[in-house]
């Protein structure tokens, strides 16, 4: 019996003893992490555009961190999808199409000539870039406009465009290469490539 | 010959340079378009000077640098502006650029140029900004502005300059050809760079497969003066590389991340010499450039000194190309140049070699095979980068471990992709993880931007309601209080406010002495038992004293305003209280009589009511009297009732006016009764002038400063208007003169006299009100600045007193101070407002 | 004008991997003669049947992977995998153990991790394992040197060989010049001090010479290998440093019972080894620094497990272990880049 008891004080011992170190060690190295709700907010492409159903990044970045869907993010498209299933440990799912598609990416543009000022769409800006007064034209400042298409719903005549971003020499990307991998080829056709020239064309 | 190091890796493909070196260099035709991108450097795209149409002669600059890391443009012959706007340009994506296109006119005229005098006498910034105005950059490949290498010196310690002329590439041979044939153009070219960066030591470095080279070199640096070594290193892909020849040289290597300076390295071009050459003693700027023209697909493969901007098909020509074997255009060497799909594309500052290949010779990539990690590409990289891990990286977009592996120390020199047996284009992998994770951090720089923005807004968003919010507030409280004042001034003629307080005072003056009774007795009572803390008592004792002194002043202060409020008194309500006096002394004077008439009643007392009726009517006609009185002296010290007066004047001038059109149709048709009408407009015109006097006058009387600023436009006007309407009328009067006859002659003539005389005087009156502007704006600039200092400083002297007053807790100085304020405020005020009534004439 | 555009570089070597491959199965030559001048037809006729083997192999599941049968084929790898494989079993091992050996390379070992540069083992070394592990009575009965053979040379006829593979020929036959091997005597010498075993063994005192030709026949094919840069020195060298030294310290301390260094280098498969089976790139470390640290781990435990171990050889037991160390060590291994001060460490980014 005396043996029953002694185990059992030793073990009690021993977590107490453990359990004073855990905690200790808990205090002391604890790591101070950003807030997961502010790294949910710097992965999401902050365009501010509310088709996640959330108003703006942030909101839908606390519904993340709360339990929302992932794959809510057109602007972000796959890859802030990736990116936050890396983040969270979850599996990268397909974006909802219900909250729209990933599209090009896009600035807005206002034709000013048909600009009558009412500033609406100054308003509806998540981001400030739009420059104009009332009854004065507005302009985009496209270097600050995020794409959100919020401006383009409010204009009274219909003057705002969004236009693709141009591919200039300035942003232009190397593509990947082109994967061969279902070539039916033999090794031999190396130094003719033939295949590889008439893809080309 | 000092020590050479080596650098880990690197290739030895067939060099096929041979092939362009048989032949000296030889000039281009001049072609008949040459297309000239506004980006052919590093950096800002230059900044077109130039118009469409404009014409140009060769050096002319024709676009300039724009911010500190950017290089001019100049014409590289004469012509005529035909387009700015897109071209295809020599870049890897074959995408457009803008140009400038110039038309030859096919005389070559040069801008009148000459060079430097003596470079050594300049300022090193003159200097360099001589060679910046010239447009030269990097000719080696990058196309580095070479002006802001220069600058180095200022915040780096240059030790070595490294020429380099390795020249590493297969097929390229301009170096090689401009050193067999312009030694001393590059002799003249370091010494100037030497004369700025004034380094210790200088090498060449130079590939040992090109003898000839060397040996012209050598010949011409015999006898230099400057400490100036020939560095031989081996033949080997990529030694040409800045950073490899830096390592091959001195054994150093630049820390990633750095730049060659940092180590007291400054490299330059072998051609980039020679154009600073040019420059400095020629004045040339760069306009052409030695080209190598090779490959199989050419007939003459040889090096070309080209236009910059000359399209590619002009060079082709001249080494007679093979337009069925031409497979593929390579702008720069076999391993690091780029493809060139477009033979309009023009040759730039950075193009060194054209190389026309054939089928056989660049055959296209073969078809890519499985990695098996032979460790072959490790062993070539020239930055000991680990290539593979490098591709399995990028090809599985992991590019956070790519970036990790050092993926941006990668040079593109290609040596990895050559070797792979397995031909997997490992160049282009690394080139699509960078974009990718360049194109990534702006993306994530723009969100942090984007989201920056968003929160400012959110902020100014709420501030903004918050102030609204506040706003609104303010006003409801002020509609309040302004509807709770009327209501109070309505109840009760009095003021009751004041009374409230001064009750309330009054029971804190109360309060403070019964206080101060307390604190005495108490004292008192220590005093006689000798106990308790007496000092404090003291001054507890002392402390109410003083409260209930202020709250007597306050109180005395109070009650001392108190009748001062009730000067405010409107007199409407006056008026009111004299109407229901009288009223109340007509029905007392009625009871008086009924009383009489009817014999009964107390008369005597009526009749004092009534005496007291009267009295208080009286009492109340006279206070409404005065104030009325006072009312109108208020205005009238307001100043006269200028608007009214304004009126007058302009009314009488339009009668005048009206008078004037008249008199004047009848002078044209000369019809009778003009006698008639002239008395007419005489008086009017008495009238007239008697209205603008008064108003005139009632101006002056007003004796604002403001006024004559104010009224001198209208006035000048006005004037202005009548002599040139007076003028007019002189004119006809004298045309309608001739059509007259005898008496009526004599008539028009003096009428006419008349009209002269009034018009000089009209003119005097015109200049003499001009010249009484212009005195009165100078006089009024001098007192507006004059006056806004007096504000400003009246200003700071009211927020000086306002910060003592919170300061100062003593009841007498803060007394003192508070009076100073008020007088502080109102001089403040008064000449705001003074202020405001001048600034804006 | 139609050109083509790409990205650079425009030219390459005329390198390939079948070129690879090529040189390999050449630099095999000298060793491939050795073996069949001193232990008979066996040898060549294991290559062939492997060979063949391999091909219909590859060839069968390139088709079930969906993959372009031909141009994977001609690089040659099969090939090399199963001629290292025939080289390392004994040379009359039955048909099957060497079709069951080729299975195991090439179908499990190579392409069910992904095919070639995929494979975390050596496919050649994963099947001698499981053969040595499987079937230890043909694994081990190595045959005797012609030398010690009574006939003289040939061990013994083609066709009889032939047979003796296929099947046809009792099994009582061979056994009659088949043997132990060096290393085989050397483990098993019951008690005995290093040169009581050697002077009491046959095959120690007599025959060990065919043994040393035939390694030094591989480290000829090394040296090949080397001039052609194929390979690099660093795993192979680094290897046999790494055998020797061990092999000296306990030689040194106590020569009764550790065989000389000399033995160690020159027997068992440890040429073969260092210049054709660990100089495999795809299941070997990456980097310079990476191949020596994975050369020299194999070399200590190649002495140890033939010093301690259960097995004579411990060659393909060292090489998998160290290739499911090769990761790790690559992680490790990260040479120096250009401008850095300091090698990097771990694989970097998430996860």
């Amino acid at each position: 019996m005396t043996t029953v008891i002694t185990a059992i004080l030793i073990l009690f011992g021993l977590a107490v003893v453990f359990g004073i170190i855990l905690g200790y060690a808990s205090v002391r190295f604890r790591v101070e992490g950003n807030p997961i709700v502010d790294q949910i907010d710097a992965l999401l492409p902050q365009t501010q555009c509310g088709q996640c159903g959330y108003p703006g990044c942030r909101p839908y970045a606390e519904a993340i961190s709360n339990g929302d869907a992932i794959n809510k993010c057109p602007p972000g498209g796959q890859s802030t999808i990736e990116a936050l299933a890396d983040l969270l440990d979850v599996e990268a799912v397909p974006l909802d199409a219900e909250h729209g598609e990933e599209q090009a990416k896009t600035v807005a543009f206002i034709r000013e000539d048909e600009c009558i000022g009412c500033t609406k769409c100054i308003q509806a800006c998540p981001v400030d870039a739009i420059l104009g007064a009332a009854k004065q034209m507005h302009t985009v400042i496209s270097s600050e406009c995020t794409g959100c298409d919020l401006c383009v719903e409010p204009c009274p005549v219909d003057c705002i465009d969004m236009i693709p971003v141009e591919t200039t020499i300035a942003n232009w990307k190397w593509p990947a290469p082109a994967e061969s991998r279902n070539l039916n080829l033999i090794a031999t056709d190396r130094g003719r490539g033939e295949l590889q020239h008439q893809e080309a064309h | 010959m000092g020590k050479v190091f080596a650098f880990h890796g690197g290739i030895h493909p067939p060099e096929n340079k041979k092939q362009s070196t048989r032949t000296p260099i030889r000039k281009a035709p001049l072609p008949k378009l040459l297309y000239l991108p506004l980006q052919q450097h590093i950096g800002m795209a230059a900044s077109p000077l130039v118009n469409v149409g404009d014409r140009v002669l060769k050096g002319q600059m024709i676009a300039e640098p724009v911010g500190r890391i950017s290089a001019s443009l100049h014409a590289p012959t004469s012509g005529t502006i035909r387009s700015i706007g897109p071209h295809p340009v020599p870049h890897a994506s074959g995408l457009e650029s803008d140009c400038i296109v110039i038309e030859s006119d096919g005389q070559d005229e040069w801008l009148e140029h000459k060079g430097l005098e003596d470079y050594t006498q300049l300022e090193p910034s003159a200097l360099i900004e001589h060679i910046r105005r010239c447009g030269i950059a990097g000719m080696g490949g990058a196309g580095f502005p070479t002006d802001v290498k220069l600058h180095l010196g200022d915040d780096h310690i240059v030790n070595t300059l490294i020429i380099n002329a390795a020249e590493c590439e297969p097929y390229i041979t301009a170096d090689d050809m401009l050193m067999r044939e312009r030694a001393h153009e590059i002799l003249g070219g370091i010494r100037v760079i030497s004369h700025l960066l004034k380094p210790s030591h200088i090498m060449i470095g130079i590939e040992d497969n090109k003898s000839h080279a060397i040996h012209t070199l050598e010949s011409v640096l015999k006898g230099c003066d400057l400490n100036i070594d020939i560095r031989v290193v081996p033949t080997k892909y990529p030694s040409g590389g800045e950073r490899q020849l830096i390592q091959l040289l001195t054994g150093l290597e630049v820390p990633s991340g750095h730049i060659p300076a940092d180590i007291g390295i400054v490299c330059q071009n072998i051609g980039t010499t020679a154009a600073i050459y040019r420059a400095v003693h020629h004045g040339e700027p760069l306009i052409s450039r030695i080209v190598t023209v090779t490959g199989d697909a050419v007939a003459q493969p040889q090096n070309l000194e080209a236009l910059i901007g000359t399209p590619f098909a002009d060079l082709l020509d001249a080494a007679n190309v093979y337009e069925n074997k031409l497979y593929r255009l390579v702008m720069g060497g076999p391993m690091m140049g780029v493809t060139i799909e477009h033979d309009q594309i023009p040759v730039i500052k950075t193009t060194n070699c054209i190389i026309a290949a054939t089928i056989d010779e660049m055959p296209p990539a073969p078809p890519e095979q499985p990695c098996i990690r032979c460790n072959m590409c490790e062993q070539v990289c020239p930055v000991t980068l680990l290539p593979q891990q490098l591709y399995w990286f990028s090809k599985g977009r992991e590019f956070d471990k790519a970036k990790h592996h050092n993926l941006f120390d990668c040079i593109e020199c290609g040596a990895c992709a050559y070797v792979c047996p397995s031909s997997i284009p490992l160049v282009q992998y690394y080139r699509f993880a960078k974009s990718e994770i360049r194109t990534e951090e702006a993306e994530q720089r723009k969100a942090d931007h984007a989201r920056e923005r968003f929160e400012a807004r959110q902020a100014r968003l709420e501030r903004e309601q918050e102030e609204k919010e506040a706003r609104r507030k303010a006003r409801a409280e002020e509609a309040a209080r302004a509807q709770k004042a009327r209501k109070s001034a309505e109840t009760e003629t009095t003021a009751a406010e004041p009374v409230q307080d001064i009750n309330a005072l009054k029971t804190a003056a109360a309060v403070a002495r019964t206080k101060l009774k307390k604190a005495q007795k108490a004292l008192d009572a220590a005093r006689d038992s000798g106990e308790g803390d007496i000092p404090a008592l003291e001054a507890a004792v002392q402390a109410a004293q003083t409260s209930s002194e202020q709250a007597q002043q306050a109180l005395e202060k109070a009650e001392g305003a108190k009748p001062a409020a009730p000067a405010a008194v409107d007199t409407k309500q006056l008026k009111t209280a004299a109407a229901v006096a009288r009223t109340k002394l007509k029905k007392a004077q009625k009871a008086l009589d009924a009383a009489r008439e009817s014999g009964e009643g107390d008369l005597a007392t009526l009749e004092a009511a009534l005496k007291a009726a009267q009295e208080s009517a009286d009492q109340a006609q006279q206070a409404f009297e005065q104030a009325e009185s006072g009312a109108s002296t208020d205005a009238a010290a307001a100043g006269p009732d200028l608007k009214q007066l304004k009126t007058a004047a302009a009314v009488a001038r339009t009668k005048l006016k009206k008078a004037r059109d008249a008199l004047k149709n009848a002078e044209d048709k000369g019809l009778e009764g003009l006698d008639k009408l002239r008395a007419t407009l005489t008086t009017l015109e008495q009238k007239a002038d008697e209205a603008d006097k008064a108003y005139k006058d009632a101006e002056s009387a007003a004796g604002a400063s403001a006024a004559p600023a104010q009224a001198a436009p209208i006035d000048m006007k006005a004037l202005k208007q009548q002599v040139s309407i007076m003028r007019t009328k002189l004119k006809k009067a004298e045309a309608a003169l001739d059509g007259l006859e005898g008496d009526e002659r004599t008539q028009a003539e003096q009428a006419l006299e008349e009209l002269r005389q009034r018009h000089a005087e009209a003119d005097k009156a015109f200049k003499a009100a001009e010249q009484a502007q212009i005195d009165a704006a100078a006089a009024q600039g001098v007192d507006l600045k004059q006056l806004k200092i007096d504000a400003a400083m009246a200003r700071a002297a009211v927020t000086k007193l306002e910060r003592a007053l919170a300061k100062t807790e003593e009841a007498q100085e803060r007394t003192s101070i508070e009076a100073e304020l008020v007088t502080a405020r109102d001089k403040a005020e008064q000449l705001n407002k003074t202020l405001q009534q001048h600034e804006p004439a | 004008m139609s050109l083509i555009r790409m990205s650079s570089p425009h030219v390459y070597k005329t390198n390939t991997t079948a070129n690879v491959m090529r040189l390999v199965l050449l630099a095999t030559l000298p060793g491939i003669l050795a073996l069949t001048f001193f232990f008979g037809w066996g040898t060549l006729i294991q290559i062939v049947w492997a060979g063949a083997l391999a091909l219909a192999f590859e060839a069968a599941i390139l088709k079930l992977r969906r993959r372009p049968i031909m141009f994977y084929l001609n690089d040659g790898s099969a090939l090399v995998t199963a001629l290292l494989l025939a080289v390392a079993i004994p040379p009359f091992a039955p048909w099957w153990v060497t079709a069951v050996g080729v299975f195991v390379a090439i179908v499990i070992a190579k392409h069910l991790y992904g095919g070639l540069g995929q494979n975390p083992f050596n496919p050649a070394m994963v099947a001698y394992a499981l053969l040595l592990i499987s079937f230890p009575v043909e694994m081990t009965r190595w045959t005797a040197p012609f030398v010690l053979n009574g006939e003289g040379w040939p061990v013994a006829s083609f066709m009889d060989t032939l047979g003796a593979i296929f099947g046809s020929v009792e099994h009582v036959w061979y056994d009659s010049f088949t043997g132990a091997t060096p290393l085989d005597e050397l483990r098993h010498r019951s008690g005995l001090t290093t040169e009581e075993t050697w002077r009491q063994s046959l095959v120690l005192s007599q025959g060990i010479g065919a043994w040393h030709a035939v390694s030094a026949a591989w480290f000829m094919g090394g040296i090949f290998l080397l001039y052609r840069k194929i390979i690099t020195w660093h795993a192979p060298i680094s290897m046999l440093l790494a055998l020797a030294i061990s092999a000296t310290l306990f030689y040194g301390f106590d020569p009764d019972n550790y065989a000389d260094p000399f033995f160690h280098l020159s027997t068992g498969a440890t040429m073969l080894a260092a210049f054709f089976i660990i100089t495999d790139p795809v299941s070997s470390a990456t980097s310079n620094r990476g191949r020596i640290i994975f050369g020299a781990s194999i070399g200590v435990l190649i002495f140890i497990i033939r010093t301690w171990g259960n097995y004579p050889d411990g060659v393909a037991f060292a090489v998998l272990l160290m290739n499911l160390a090769a990761p790790f060590i690559d992680l490790y291994s990260q040479p120096r880049s250009y401008g850095h001060s300091q090698s990097n460490k771990g694989r970097g980014g998430k996860a």
